[in-house]
Parts: structure tokens; sequence; C-alpha cells
């Protein structure tokens, strides 16, 4: 990259009228500036190399911690092969394709990657992935607010906190309104549904594990909203998907997920994958790009992008979406990891997760003062009551080498959710590990 | 269809008032220039539509097209036929590729349209503006 000399910097200043690049930042606050780092230029390559490595090294990495916070990115193994399949040159590439039917490779992986999203989801058509799971959750309201012509969309407060941020942001300037239907013992409260919801939605938008963790029993929901001529919203996480019912079995007419329980690091900020799909009915109304099956002129099977009328390429500004990519190597290592899980995997990875989960709730109860506070089926997280501050909880913890679990009060300001602290135990939180967090609430209560 | 009781728009609809009740298609010149067409999303019945307000969308294996309501009024049957065989708008647009129909004040509200000689004529300068 080619810094502007001072020479241009002045000229662009002149141009624009103002006498210095101070003057021209003058109503940016102080507070959010990034500090001027000094010294920078007088360093050579390998003094900025370890001062950037001393600066990573602050970072807390799961990997050389014990993770028992989730709350929508998750600490499970990632078997070997994901790597190694994802990182083969074939499918090192920038994003889809341009001269997209050149890379049949690419346009097969992301095929069979909508294909088990569909069969994992128990849905008719998924697209070939979105930037991640709060995106996909603002792009199905759309969605939805579209497909019904209709501008009031219901969201369960159980719905992840920050995705309800997002979906918020999307909606500025689109005119549809988000209610928030309130929650009743961890779970969202179903009559509250029916007393909300007229023929003026277009979609109810509930997650199950929901943010507590517990599951929600979504029986006769679909018919509730179909009644009112709205949409089924179901958000889920899939590797729940692969032991409990999906989306598609209580009868949603979209199904969204954050895939990175599968087969995805964690990372600060991504990247993540966002998982939708949906009934047939809604096939052009998808967002993002959706890859086909075909024969080419010799009659052999080849695969293309398909239904690109929808996209901003040919649409233009009345596309389903401004969103025209995918998130495919991740899309890849969700598709790497359900392949070598299988459909026995992901049940045995599943009743694991079910399992250290119960346990670790069970442990932690046995802890003096300590409660769970709801009392609901949950899969892989729980929020139990914690006997003293739960931010100072974090802290201890974390000099013990503990990450987790999160004070819900961070989220949620009803007094009720104060004392709650949301664990998560996934198939990596050994017997060894849960006695290790036993061991240090006991020291720090 | 005698095309002569047809009006025609600068969007290359054609509507059929008879009384009170019109329908609305597209034109054989805007069939021909979209090309195959492969889908077909007509407005739902019911439906109160002012003039020059998007009501369908076709899909060809070229682009997307809207079709807007040449006058306004409220929309009263929608042409399934073409749902679910939009062929039908290639090879009739004028007959069996209607899109809908609607209910309209009176037969005067489609006078300022064009008539056939009118949109012949529009459709032939464009061609050589091209």
């Amino acid at each position: 990259m080619i810094g502007h000399t001072d020479e241009e910097r002045a000229k662009m200043l002149a141009e624009i009228g103002v006498s210095s690049f101070e003057e021209l930042i003058q109503n940016v606050p102080e507070s959010i500036r990034l500090p001027r780092i000094s010294g920078f230029s007088s360093l050579t390559e390998q003094e900025i190399c370890s001062y950037l490595t001393e600066l990573e090294n602050l970072n807390r990495k799961a990997s050389d911690s014990i993770c028992f916070l989730g709350a929508g990115a998750y600490d499970h193994y990632i078997p070997a092969v994901v790597d190694e399949i994802c990182s083969r040159s074939e499918f090192v590439t920038a994003y889809t394709p341009y001269q997209a039917e050149a890379s049949q490779g690419i346009l097969q992986a992301l095929f069979e990657f909508q294909t088990v999203v569909c069969e994992l989801l128990g849905m008719e058509v998924a697209n070939a992935s979105l930037y991640d799971g709060a995106s996909s959750l603002a792009e199905a309201v759309l969605l939805a607010a579209r497909h019904t012509h209709r501008k009031k969309i219901l969201i369960s407060s159980t719905v992840h906190p920050l995705w309800r941020e997002v979906v918020r942001t999307y909606l500025i300037g689109s005119g549809v309104e988000l209610t928030e239907i309130p929650a009743n013992e961890g779970v969202v409260d179903k009559n509250r549904i029916q007393e909300l919801l007229t023929d003026s939605y277009a979609a109810v938008a509930l997650q199950s594990p929901n943010f507590f963790g517990c599951l929600e029993d979504w029986s006769e929901v679909s018919s509730i909203v179909h009644n009112a001529g709205a949409l089924f919203i179901a958000i889920t996480n899939p590797l729940a998907s692969g032991i409990l019912k999906s989306p598609g079995d209580w009868g949603a007419d979209i199904a969204v997920c954050e895939g990175q329980p599968l087969g995805i690091p964690l990372s600060f900020g991504g990247p993540y994958l966002g998982i939708l799909a949906v009934k047939q009915e809604l096939m052009r109304q998808i967002p993002g790009r959706i890859v086909g099956m075909t024969k080419d002129v010799n009659g052999k099977r080849a695969f293309t992008l398909t239904l690109q009328t929808r996209e901003q390429h040919i649409r233009r500004a009345r596309a389903t979406s401004n969103i025209c990519m995918s998130q495919t190597l991740m899309a890849l290592s969700a598709l790497v990891y359900l392949c070598a899980v299988g459909k026995k995997g992901i049940h045995e990875v599943g009743m694991m997760n079910i399992e250290r989960s119960h346990t670790a709730r069970d442990r932690i109860c046995a802890v003096d003062g300590w409660k769970a506070m709801f009392s609901q089926p949950f899969f892989n997280e729980f929020v139990v009551r914690c006997p003293g501050d739960p931010l100072k909880l974090a802290e201890y913890l974390s000099t013990r080498g503990i990450i987790g679990g999160l004070p819900l009060a961070s989220y949620y300001s009803e007094p009720e959710y104060k004392n709650g602290v949301l664990f998560c135990a996934t198939e990596k939180n050994t017997a060894a590990n849960i006695d290790k967090l036993v061991s240090t609430l006991r020291e720090c209560t | 269809m005698d095309l002569s009781r047809l009006k025609f728009t600068k969007t290359h609809e054609w509507i059929l008032v008879e009384g009170k009740k019109a329908t609305i298609g597209v034109t054989d010149y805007a069939q021909h220039e979209m090309t195959d067409i492969v889908y077909a999303e007509l407005p739902k019945t019911g439906q109160q539509v002012e003039a020059k307000q998007e009501c369908a969308t076709l899909e060809s294996v070229k682009s997307v097209f809207s079709v807007y309501a040449p006058v306004p009024g409220r929309i009263i049957e929608v042409n399934e036929m073409v749902v679910s065989d939009p062929s039908r708008i290639n090879s009739s647009p004028c007959d069996d590729g209607w899109l809908w129909k609607m209910d309209v004040k009176d037969e005067k509200e489609s006078d300022s349209l064009m008539n056939l000689e009118q949109y012949n004529d529009f459709i032939h300068t464009k061609g050589q503006q091209k």
C-alpha cells in the first residue's frame, strides 16, 4: 500500500475547504479516536513482529483455558479432517467465484452444504450461507415482511440479546417494527404470543435452545402463527437440531442458525456462518446465493448458481437483499464437519453435550448458595443463581484459567436476572474440567 | 383478442375495460423483449392499487420485469393458469396470458392511455431510438 504524501493531503484538505486533518475530524469525539502509536517508524520488521506477538499474547484463548462460556459461540472439538480438507489449495479461494461455473468443485461443495442444512433442519431450500446467525435472523425478518406485505414482527425476549440488536439495526429505515414477547420461567410466554398476534404481523421469531439455554415447547405455535397469516421463524443451534426436534418438525417457515458449532473455531468477530433455510414457497424470497444442480449440454451433471434474478446484480434496488455473497470457507467447514461425524456422530455429540451440561449444573447446584434459575429442559447451557456478584465471580474464575459464565445482568436489566450466571458445557468439558470449576466456585463463595 | 378494443401504457401493459371490470396483461412486444418467461408473481386478490403501482413480477431467463397497474382499482381475480405455466404469457400475451382482473370506477379511467395505433407508433419510435 502506498500512503498519501503530505502534498496530496494538503491538496485534498484544500479541495474540501478545511485547513488541517485535525479540523476535518473535529466532530469525532476524542474518546473514540485511535491513539497514535509512537515510535513505529523507527522499528525494524523483527521488532514490529515481536511487539505484535507481545500484544497477541495478551489475548486469552479458549484453547489454553477451560471454557464454560457459550452465549452464542461455542467451544466444540473440531476433528482434524475439517482443517485438512478446508485448507486444500483447490478450496482456498476468494468467496463465491465470479466465473462461478468454472469452479464446479466449490459449487458442488456448496450444493452439498445446502443439502445437509435442509436435512438437518427439516427444511426444503437453503442458501449457500450468510455472514452469521444474527444477520441471517435479520434477513429472515425482512423476508417475512416482504412476503406478507406486513410491517410488524414479534420476537421473543429469549432470543439472543445481541441478535435482537442486529435485527433492530437492520430494520432502521425499513418501516418494520419489532415487538418483544416477554419470557416466563426462562422460555417464551406462549399465551402472550396469542394475545399479541394480530393480522398485521409478518412473523413470530423464537429461539430454542434459547439465550438462557432452555428448550422451548413450540407445539401449537405454527398453527397460532399461521392462523394469523404470519410466518414462523425458528432459531436453533444446528448441533441441537441433530438430536432434538428440528425447525421443520415444529412447522417453521424459516429456520435460522449460527453455524459456528459445526467445526468452526472460536474467534473474536468471526468469520462465523449464517444458516438460513425456508419452505419451498419462500424460495424466491431468499437472500444470498443458491447453488443448483442441472445438466450441461452433453447431459452430464453440472452445478450452477441459480435463481439469480433475486439478486442485486440483476434486480438492482428491488433485490431480495444487498447480500450477494456467502461465507464459503465456513460453509465448507460445516459441510466437512457434518460429513465427518455423520448422522450417528451428531447424535453422539448432542448426547455428550446434554450429559456434560447436566452434570455441570448438578455439581454447581450442590455448592452452597448456588441454585438453578429455571426448571426447563436444556441442551448445553443453563442459568444458575450466584450467591455473590456475578461480575466479580467471572473475574475470579478468569484468574484461575476458567472462562465463563456470563453474568445475565450484562444483557437483561430486570431484577429477577440480577444474580443469574449463564454457563455452557460441551463435549470438551471433561469431568476433570467440571471438578476444577466446582472447586474454584467453592473457593470464592 | 381484437387488439383495437385494448388500451396501452408506456410500460407495455394492455388493459381491456368492460363496464366496471378491467383485464390486464403485457403486450406481445413486451413478452418478446423479455424472452422466455419462467415465473410469474401476481398480486393478491382484494388488494387496492394505485395507477402505476407495481402489481406483478415476471421473471424470464434473462431478467426480472415489473408489471404496473394502468389504472387505479381493486384486484378481483388473478390468472392462476399463468402461475402454473408462465410460458402462456409468451405464447398468448393478450388472451390466455392475461395477468389479473380489477374493479375500476368507470370506463373513462383508461381514456388517457394509448390506443393500438398510438402504441404501435410508440414502440416503432422506441425501436428507432435504439
